[in-house]
């Protein structure tokens, strides 16, 4: 009775278009967001290289490990399985074969992706926040600790006077007789 | 006076800490602000897809204020901004060039030819070294390059009619002016 109501009514007809909306709305998001999520996976392969030296296979994987893949974010250019991590990989190994060192290699991806792309940011105005910030913040707390320590020392009370056994005898007298 | 201050200190600190976590939340880690802007365009000459024997690069586009655009028949968001790029391409507010990435040059065409083809030329960056050089982390990306050659803006993901609206034509119409 309740659904042939509802089916019947024009409200329930706009309810139903509203639900369709949505749900359209929805999965039109999803499919979006899997295609941006996905877009750099889905790339063609990156072709092989000939093989290298075990010494240069060593530098490069150091290096790679300072590095961040840009789709992943929180992966290394060297354990990331993406497409563009792939493309950078080889990108590090061509520049390495001209002869560049390490630092220049890092420049040359610095330039193209900013900062973002090192995993040890550079010390400079911007990052000094984040380099010196925690040390401040430890130094501070240290400091507020100190101050806090000295203050109660300086609160306490006196140490009391040692009692003398006459009073004590007095006071047990007293308990005596309540 | 000192003392209701030192009450508020640490309310002041909550607060601060409020702040920063609160603009955390609020910014996309997706987003990695370009190195490239105010630039000089990284220089590629790289051949047109519809024409493999005919060379273009970013020196054919000296003197116009232009769009680059990073696409590839193997990326969906790309098929959800395409209807703006036909768009602009339409109403002839820039040339678009298109940076075919990591694509298969057949299937790159058959994309354009079955959803329309808003590009003035598309070149072809089959081993993904021109997107490196740009900076590209995930198609689509879009670069505005002024007449000198410079790049002025990046829109990372899919151009929508508020990108469009809000960020894309504001920043030509200003370039354009100049």
């Amino acid at each position: 009775m309740m659904h042939n109501l509802l089916a019947n009514s024009s409200v329930g007809a706009a309810f139903r278009a509203f639900l369709a909306r949505k749900a359209r709305q929805c999965l039109a998001f999803i499919l979006l967001f899997c295609g941006i999520v996905f877009a750099a996976h889905a790339q063609t392969a990156t072709p092989e290289m000939p093989p290298m030296s075990p010494e240069m296979e060593l530098r490069l994987k150091k290096l790679e490990t300072e590095l961040r893949c840009l789709v992943c974010q929180n992966q290394t250019l060297a354990e990331s399985p993406a497409g563009l991590a792939g493309d950078l990989r080889r990108e590090v190994r061509l520049l390495a074969d001209q002869k560049k060192t390490d630092s220049e290699i890092k420049e040359h991806l610095r330039a193209r992706y900013g900062d973002f792309v090192l995993y040890r940011p550079p010390v400079d105005g911007k990052t000094y926040l984040l380099w010196f910030g925690p040390f401040c913040l430890l130094i501070g707390g240290g400091i507020v600790l100190w101050m806090m320590g000295r203050r109660r020392k300086a609160n306490a009370l006196p140490a009391a006077a040692p009692v003398s056994s006459e009073v004590l005898a007095r006071a047990d007298a007293m308990l005596k007789d309540e | 006076m000192l003392r209701t201050w030192r009450y508020f200190l640490p309310l002041a600190v909550f607060v601060g800490l409020l702040w920063f976590l609160y603009t955390g939340l609020s910014l996309n880690p997706r987003e990695i602000p370009s190195a490239l802007i105010n630039k000089p365009t990284p220089s590629f000459e790289l051949a047109q897809l519809h024409a493999p024997d005919k060379k273009l690069g970013n020196a054919d586009m000296k003197g116009k204020v232009w769009l680059l655009n990073v696409w590839g028949s193997w990326c969906v968001s790309c098929r959800y901004e395409h209807p703006f790029l036909n768009q602009l391409a339409k109403e002839q507010v820039v040339p678009i060039i298109g940076l075919n990435w990591k694509d298969k040059p057949e299937d790159a065409k058959a994309w354009l030819a079955k959803f329309g083809d808003p590009y003035m030329a598309s070149v072809s960056d089959l081993d993904g070294r021109t997107a490196i050089d740009f900076g590209v982390y995930g198609a689509p990306e879009t670069f505005v390059i002024d007449a000198t050659g410079m790049i002025r803006y990046k829109h990372t993901g899919p151009i929508d009619a508020t990108v469009l609206r809000e960020k894309l034509l504001p920043v030509i119409r200003e370039l354009k002016k100049s």
